[in-house]
């Protein structure tokens, strides 16, 4: 590990700079890996993740692709099959939508389909997630879509230090993984280091102890979570804040045993209610410690429309602090 | 098919162009088959500086030239009234932008410097002919009557859908790339059976022409022998990456493997714009299916106003294309030929002011939207979950009204 040398202060960076930082350490430490996507090299990335590295690089490791997200997605699996660990960059998850078949029918199934043969270690990361005024077709969560898929892993690193160090458990991994990055994320100042608590593929983190109730949830929604669990301290409601990390597997251990301490459950995505990650979360909670639950289960989700254009439409539409606040108050009450 | 075979010239951009461009393409007035027509610079191309071989009736300077295959009788009046257009959806796009960077709209995607692409095309068409736009065509927008402060709704974040897209048969903005291509094909096999003489264009870009949607479209159109017109303006960059990145062999050429014809146009001319895309809807009403035009054009701005453009290309390339401006050319055939007076142009200028003073106001005066409106298009029926959240959220808000008094 190169990030030994004990530094008397935490360092501050941002979530766009670790994520690059992890992609940087990982082209450094192996030549099978490379970054492929529409303006990853020149333009440093729509969100600028990966700025300076075709400079550091050069344009055979990160590679600007011509604007067919099924074609690079198809060809990372190639590459991948044949030895490599691409990092393919899906500029948001709406157009992710354009390669679902390569991931589905492809990245998902080959090591079945080929009797074990045809591994896929495939990085497909991307931004997701509403509340920047970018309109219906560009604010999609469906994270919970690709966590349905047997046959990959599904990340949501949520905190600056996870977006260090999840490149590197994902690269390390056998399998296709997807790493979903929420746009409103970027910008998030912290520690870089993961001190105690790098990314464990699968493993939870709890972000916040509390003994009255518990909040689930994962990404773009964490930090309004831990908003939320601080403005219920001041009401006297002790919330203890759950971040999935891993939205395929799910720790279940994790949840359940927090729920069994708190007896009440909040779940909070910022997808649509029906058919979500958070309906697969009550339900687990419900089968697994219903008895230990005072309250139903609740679960803060966006309106069920297209998510709209114009801010105050935007914000009424996704889930906010209030709203947890009031959820927690409610399971409690 | 000439078979094109490029240096690997990996980062080397603009150098995708050496190809060497001859064309097999039908010409569309007769059916034939010649030489691709030509108009100035038939050399060959190696980088920016050299002109790549097109159809052009104007050159950079304002001289006009005749072209065999596109014949274009222009009276004064038009090709003042075309002087006219451009210059106002050029200033309808400089306000736009304005209105973007003063926080009025959310985000604006600009024309400047296709101008003579969106209208040459946009005259071209007939009234009952149907467009299908990107979210670029402003001009197009204009030629069909669109009035301009209806595009700013979506843009503002106001409204969706600012105007109805049978009274001007423009259909509405779309922002999903490419995805246009295939609607248009459709719109155009049901004019087919329909049996009337309309033709349908699908507007695309150089970025756009890699997915999917467009090529499967290009199969579909000559598949059904569709009456639609595929217009690409190639204004060189989808965002950061250039066109090299795209394709290898002029786009135009392209057509010719899916079985119809493909011509490139200097998009930066008007008059080339207009009789090209008057012959290719010609072609496809009169039955001979779809054909591919490729408009050679720049994109002056951003690709939004969220794209800083100094970031991936140089000054001098923009140089370079400011002096093929569309407008200045136009000027200097009129006044070449004397064609139109300083009366005129001041009468255009002040007319441009007035536009841009309007869609100012008509901008700010654009209602907002009430919150509960966010449930109205979800469906088009009455849906019972969506009744059950508006109903929440309507009680939610009812509780500050309360509040209030």
């Amino acid at each position: 590990m190169t990030a030994g040398s004990a530094a008397t202060k935490p360092q501050q960076t941002t979530y766009r700079e670790a994520m690059r930082e992890a992609m940087r350490e990982a082209l450094r430490a192996d030549e099978r890996v490379f970054l492929m996507g529409e303006d990853v090299g020149r333009y440093g990335g729509c969100f600028g993740v990966s700025l300076g590295l075709l400079e550091e690089f050069g344009p055979e490791r990160i590679r600007d692709t011509p604007l067919s997200e099924s074609a690079f997605v198809g060809a990372g699996i190639g590459a991948a099959v044949a030895g490599m660990r691409p990092i393919v960059e899906i500029m948001t998850v709406n157009f992710s939508l354009l390669a679902l078949d390569q991931i589905l029918n492809n990245a998902a199934t080959l090591l079945h389909m080929s009797g074990g043969q045809l591994a896929v270690p495939l990085v497909i990361r991307m931004t997701t997630g509403a509340g920047r005024q970018v309109a219906a077709q560009h604010s999609h969560s469906l994270e919970g879509w690709y966590a349905h898929i047997p046959g990959i892993r599904v990340l949501a690193p949520a905190t600056v230090a996870d977006a260090r160090t999840v490149l590197a458990a994902a690269l390390a991994d056998p399998d296709p993984v997807l790493i979903f990055e929420h746009g409103s994320l970027y910008n998030l100042s912290g520690d870089p280091d993961p001190g105690a608590d790098p990314v464990d593929l699968g493993r939870a983190a709890i972000r916040r102890p509390g003994t009255d109730a518990t909040i689930v949830t994962f990404g773009g929604c964490l930090p309004k979570a831990l908003e939320a669990a601080e403005e219920l301290a001041r009401l006297d409601v002790s919330a203890e804040v759950i971040d999935l990390r891993s939205l395929r597997p799910l720790d279940d251990a994790a949840i359940m045993s927090s729920v069994a301490r708190t007896h009440h459950a909040v779940v909070v995505d910022e997808a649509w209610r029906t058919g979500s990650l958070a309906a697969e979360i009550s339900a687990r909670i419900t089968e697994q410690v219903f008895y230990e639950l005072d309250a139903p289960v609740e679960r803060v989700c966006s309106a069920e429309v297209p998510i709209p254009y114009a801010r105050q439409l935007e914000e009424a539409a996704l889930p906010q602090t209030a709203d947890i606040v009031a959820a927690v108050q409610k399971a409690v009450s | 098919m000439t078979p094109v075979v490029l240096a690997n010239d990996e980062g080397d951009r603009m150098t995708g162009r050496r190809a060497v461009e001859k064309s097999t393409t039908p010409n569309p007035a007769s059916g034939s088959t010649k030489r691709a027509p030509q108009g100035r610079g038939t050399r060959r191309t190696t980088g920016l500086k050299d002109e790549p071989e097109f159809i052009q009736l104007l050159t950079p300077t304002g001289e006009r030239i005749d072209h065999p295959d596109y014949p274009l009788e222009l009276s004064p009046e038009e090709a003042r009234s075309l002087y006219r257009d451009m210059v106002l959806v050029r200033r309808v796009d400089a306000e736009g932008t304005a209105l973007q960077r003063q926080g009025e709209l959310g985000l604006w995607a600009s024309l400047l410097g296709q101008e003579a692409a969106q209208i040459g095309s946009g005259r071209a068409m007939r009234p009952d002919d149907f467009a299908f736009p990107t979210y670029r065509e402003h001009g197009v927008a204009w030629c069909k009557g669109v009035p301009p402060v209806n595009l700013l709704g979506m843009f503002r974040g106001v409204n969706n859908g600012g105007w109805d897209p049978n009274e001007n048969n423009f259909n509405l903005y779309t922002i999903v790339i490419g995805s246009q291509a295939l609607h248009a094909v459709g719109y155009a096999m049901g004019v087919q059976r329909d049996g009337g003489d309309s033709a349908v264009i699908a507007y695309f870009g150089d970025g756009a022409s890699s997915q999917g949607d467009v090529l499967e479209s290009f199969v579909f159109g000559a598949s059904y022998n569709a009456p639609v017109v595929f217009f690409c303006q190639n204004n060189q960059w989808a965002i950061s990456e250039p066109t090299s990145r795209q394709f290898r062999v002029p786009l135009y050429q392209r057509a010719a493997g899916f079985g119809f014809p493909g011509v490139r146009v200097d998009g930066n001319d008007v008059l080339a714009c207009l009789a090209v895309t008057r012959a290719a809807l010609e072609h496809a009403r009169s039955g001979q299916g779809p054909m591919l035009i490729e408009a050679f054009t720049y994109r002056m701005g951003a690709h939004t106003t969220s794209d800083d453009p100094t970031r991936y290309r140089s000054s001098d390339e923009v140089e370079s294309w400011r002096a093929k401006d569309p407008i200045v050319r136009l000027k200097a055939y009129l006044d070449r030929e004397a064609l139109a007076d300083e009366t005129f142009y001041k009468t255009v200028d002040d007319e441009a002011d007035e536009l841009a003073a309007q869609i100012r106001s008509g901008c700010l005066a654009l209602p907002d939207p009430d919150p509960l409106s966010m449930f109205e298009h979800s469906y088009a029926a009455p849906h019972a979950q969506v009744a059950e959240e508006r109903a929440f959220l309507a009680d939610y808000l009812a509780g500050f009204a309360e509040e209030e008094h």
